[in-house]
């Protein structure tokens, strides 16, 4: 069930916060690309990537006030994905 | 009854996100694994996109996530107005994504590199492999941002006629899920493209 705290406006002050956080993060990960840190720098820009991504989903996406079960399902979605990746760099590893 | 509709359209949409999620997200597998074996080829083709380009298009797609977010604020507020104006924004925003886009596009087909050129298939394997994939996910990609400039102007003619409104509000937030997803899927774009020189 879709608890009622959804359906609450979000007040336009802490929209502007995570957007004002998402540009930031961007500054952040063009500055360092450009520093270079060999195979880090993959590292680093999927962890700001997957960091600006939570911050869409968690507020844009109104993710933290939904109810378990779309919050279990995307965790389950999220975990199937990662489970296809690992199989496949597994698979390319040791090919 | 009306609150266990909405629930059910919610996660009807969100079940759809998920698949969304999964066809991006094996195209960035096939990604991972050609990186995986073209480090260097990889690094040259990034090198060689315009980062201002892609920058802007970053820029440009995370304010209208968050102008899109704050027109649902502004329906729940009753300020139908306004929302129709954030949603106006977020359009605009939109079509100049695409703009930018079809310049990027555009300069790189000139200078003779798109899927099948002469010019591509003489140089290294690893190169043709990298902007296969950059037009694949990118052109995809754009086919969704105009899917969503579509549904955000349906939701701005139904705020106008009243169709949506205060307390009938889910095709307006459904509507936002994808375009905030579309947002998402650059996110994860941006620095695999530009930011790997």
């Amino acid at each position: 069930m879709v608890e009622a705290s959804a359906e609450h406006p979000q007040p336009y002050r802490h929209l502007l916060a995570v957007l004002v956080g998402l540009l930031a993060l961007t500054a952040v990960t063009v500055a360092v690309s450009r520093v270079h840190l060999g195979a880090l720098n993959v590292w680093v820009a999927i962890l700001i990537a997957s960091l600006k991504s939570s911050l869409v989903l968690l507020f844009f996406m109104h993710l933290k006030y939904e109810g378990r079960l779309i919050r279990t399902t995307f965790v389950v979605t999220v975990f199937t994905l990662a489970v296809l990746i690992g199989l496949l760099f597994w698979d390319v590893e040791f090919r | 009854m009306e609150q266990l509709d909405r629930t059910g359209k919610k996660v009807g949409m969100w079940l759809f996100l998920y698949t969304e999620i999964m066809l991006f997200g094996g195209l960035f597998v096939i990604y991972a694994n050609y990186h995986h074996r073209y480090i260097k080829e990889f690094a040259d083709g990034g090198a060689a996109l315009n980062l201002v380009a892609g920058t802007l298009n970053t820029v440009l797609l995370l304010t209208s996530s968050f102008t899109v977010a704050a027109s649902i604020s502004a329906l729940r507020k009753g300020t139908q107005k306004i929302a129709m104006g954030l949603l106006g924004a977020s359009i605009l925003m939109g079509l100049l994504f695409l703009v930018n886009k079809y310049f990027e596009w555009g300069a790189k087909f000139e200078h003779g590199i798109y899927p099948g050129s002469a010019e591509l298939a003489e140089g290294p394997h690893g190169l043709t492999i990298f902007y296969g994939l950059y037009y694949t996910i990118t052109g995809l990609h754009g086919l969704h941002v105009i899917i969503g400039l579509v549904l955000l102007s349906v939701c701005s003619t139904l705020i106008w006629t009243g169709r949506i409104h205060q307390s009938k509000d889910i095709f307006l937030e459904n509507s936002g899920l994808y375009w905030h997803l579309v947002d998402l899927i650059w996110i994860f774009i941006f620095p695999l493209f530009y930011l790997v020189a």
